[in-house]
């Protein structure tokens, strides 16, 4: 059975998802909100009291967390795969607002248990993780470092250094040209004490059966720095693979949206950080143009369109500021694991001219992750291709590929955030 | 607080805390071995990358960083 009630059925509970559902339901419509985390508010705000998650639990929406979408079984019908549930969901419009995932660079090491994604361990602390008084080493690219690294301190760390890899003279300029020049001052002020290295990266995590030390280079300078944490990110990757499912286009691994945030399939629109990386108010403006189109009011969709316009820009100087330097392609040695859910090492991958022959021969990109974690580094390091995308969209049990729900097992897991 | 057992020791947690950080606050590093053995803990936190996934209540190869505790939850990792 198909549950087909809805009129606009949004996947994501990030800031693009809420403000997306909060504009439908205000106007009306009947609106579900699915997010495979137990709780709304997605990577930045998910357990915060944010003034979005209780408009959001205001407007009539309905939220179920903890369900994955994992596939598109015939158009217009979405499959939902919860811990104890299966069902099938059919949608009359459907925001995609599936966010990004951090990107990862393979050096020596990078396995070890302790070196974490810089976002990854905000969120792993958020949902109780120890880290008070642990020595942390933040490393990578792109603002996230920033925030990443004053939330660890507020919550008792030591940072012993943080380690962007872009030129100092390129950050700077951004900063101050960026409409968050003031919130990027507050940052540092309460950083003030802690080594902030530019042009400065990890080129090996050492230890035996964790992460012990890591080794940072900054122009000719290597050392060691001991630590219990290695957070690092050089970046985020849009998460575009439910849109590629649904048949959306992408355009330089975004999805293609026009100024509707309509995807190249009708009735189909997405928001946020899956049309790139542009962070939380660009995702909340799409959001807000995108619940308005799905709920036919274009008129109210159009009041956003300056703003965005804005928040575009932006995007596009963050994305030149932090872009990554080709050193990075010489961290990986021979031996160094590239697709960590196969243990292939970067010499049996190299030998391949693309994609699609690698993960044919050596099985790189065909664990559970599917290739979410070692495509975009074999993008970075080889150029390749990388767009295969295949149902389920995540792993699921044998009996879960079933649709052996109902509305009524699925109204079980419905609740009201807040 | 609830009560869960992690490889078979008890632990206290407080509610809305997630498995991952319950194995981190039970002291364990590793959470699983890797197809050649290597050691392996959380990496992405948001359920993408598949190292954090351990047993639970007998189901095997559950993503630890999406699922919150429930009382009487039985944990182990090296699946
Ligand atoms: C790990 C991480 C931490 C971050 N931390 C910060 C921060 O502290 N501050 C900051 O300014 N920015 C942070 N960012 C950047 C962040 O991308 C933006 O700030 C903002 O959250 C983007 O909003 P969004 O709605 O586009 O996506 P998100 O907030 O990422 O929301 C997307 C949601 O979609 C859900 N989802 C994805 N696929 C599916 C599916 N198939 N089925 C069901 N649900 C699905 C996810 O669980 C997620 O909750 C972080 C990014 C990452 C990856
Ligand atoms: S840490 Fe990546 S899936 Fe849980």
């Amino acid at each position: 059975m198909i549950e087909s009630r809805w009129d606009v059925v949004v996947v994501g509970a990030g800031p693009a998802g809420l403000a997306a559902a909060c504009m439908a339901a205000e106007a009306g419509r009947r609106v579900v909100v699915l997010d495979e985390n137990p709780q709304p508010g997605g990577q930045i705000w998910r357990g915060e009291d944010h003034h979005w998650i209780r408009r959001f639990s205001a407007s009539g929406s309905t939220f179920r967390g903890a369900c994955t979408v994992v596939d598109q079984p015939e158009p217009g019908v979405l499959h939902v795969v919860g811990r104890n549930i299966s069902y099938h969901l059919r949608f009359k419009r459907l925001v995609i607002a599936t966010g990004a995932r951090e990107r990862f660079m393979p050096f020596p090491g990078w396995t070890l248990p302790g070196v974490v994604g810089a976002g990854g361990l905000q969120a792993l602390v958020k949902s109780g993780w120890p880290l008070a008084g642990k020595r942390v080493v933040v490393a990578g690219a792109g603002p996230l470092l920033l925030q990443a690294a004053a939330f660890f301190r507020s919550r008792g760390a030591r940072l012993t250094c943080l380690a962007e890899q872009t030129p100092l003279r390129r950050g700077l300029s951004f900063a101050l040209r960026s409409g968050k020049r003031l919130q990027a001052i507050a940052l540092l002020g309460r950083l003030c004490d802690v080594p902030y290295r530019w042009s400065c990266w990890p080129v090996r995590a050492s230890g035996q059966e964790r992460v012990e030390s890591v080794t940072l280079r900054q122009g000719d300078r290597m050392w060691t720095e001991p630590c219990d944490y290695l957070a690092c990110s050089f970046g985020l990757v849009p998460n575009t693979e439910l849109a590629q499912l649904v048949g959306c286009e992408l355009v330089d691994g975004a999805v293609r949206v026009d100024e509707q945030q309509e995807t190249t399939v009708s009735g189909v629109y997405c928001a946020g950080e899956p049309t790139g990386i542009g962070g939380v108010d660009l995702a909340l403006i799409q959001g807000q143009i995108a619940g308005c189109s799905a709920a036919g009011s274009l008129q109210r969709a159009s009041a956003f369109f300056e703003q965005r316009a804005r928040w575009i820009e932006f995007r596009a100087r963050l994305q030149a500021a932090f872009a990554l330097r080709q050193e990075l392609r010489q961290l990986p040695d021979p031996e160094t694991v590239v697709c960590r859910c196969e243990d292939v090492p970067l010499k049996e991958i190299r030998p391949h001219s693309c994609w699609r022959s690698a993960k044919l021969q050596t099985r790189c990109g065909m664990g559970p992750c599917q290739g979410r974690i070692c495509g975009p580094i074999v993008e970075f390091l080889f150029g390749w291709k990388v767009d295969s995308v295949r149902p389920p969209l995540t792993p699921v049990r044998l009996e879960q590929l079933v649709n052996r729900g109902s509305a009524a097992t699925a109204d079980r897991h419905d609740s009201h955030p807040g | 607080m609830i009560e869960i057992r992690v490889n078979g020791k008890t632990l206290k947690v407080p509610e809305g805390v997630s498995v991952a950080a319950a194995i981190a606050l039970s002291g364990h590093d590793r959470f699983r071995r890797s197809v050649a053995g290597q050691p392996r803990g959380p990496l992405c936190g948001i359920g993408v990358c598949f190292e954090c996934r351990v047993t639970v209540d007998g189901e095997p190869h559950v993503r630890s960083c999406q699922l919150l505790c429930w009382p009487g939850m039985e944990v182990c990792t090296d699946d």
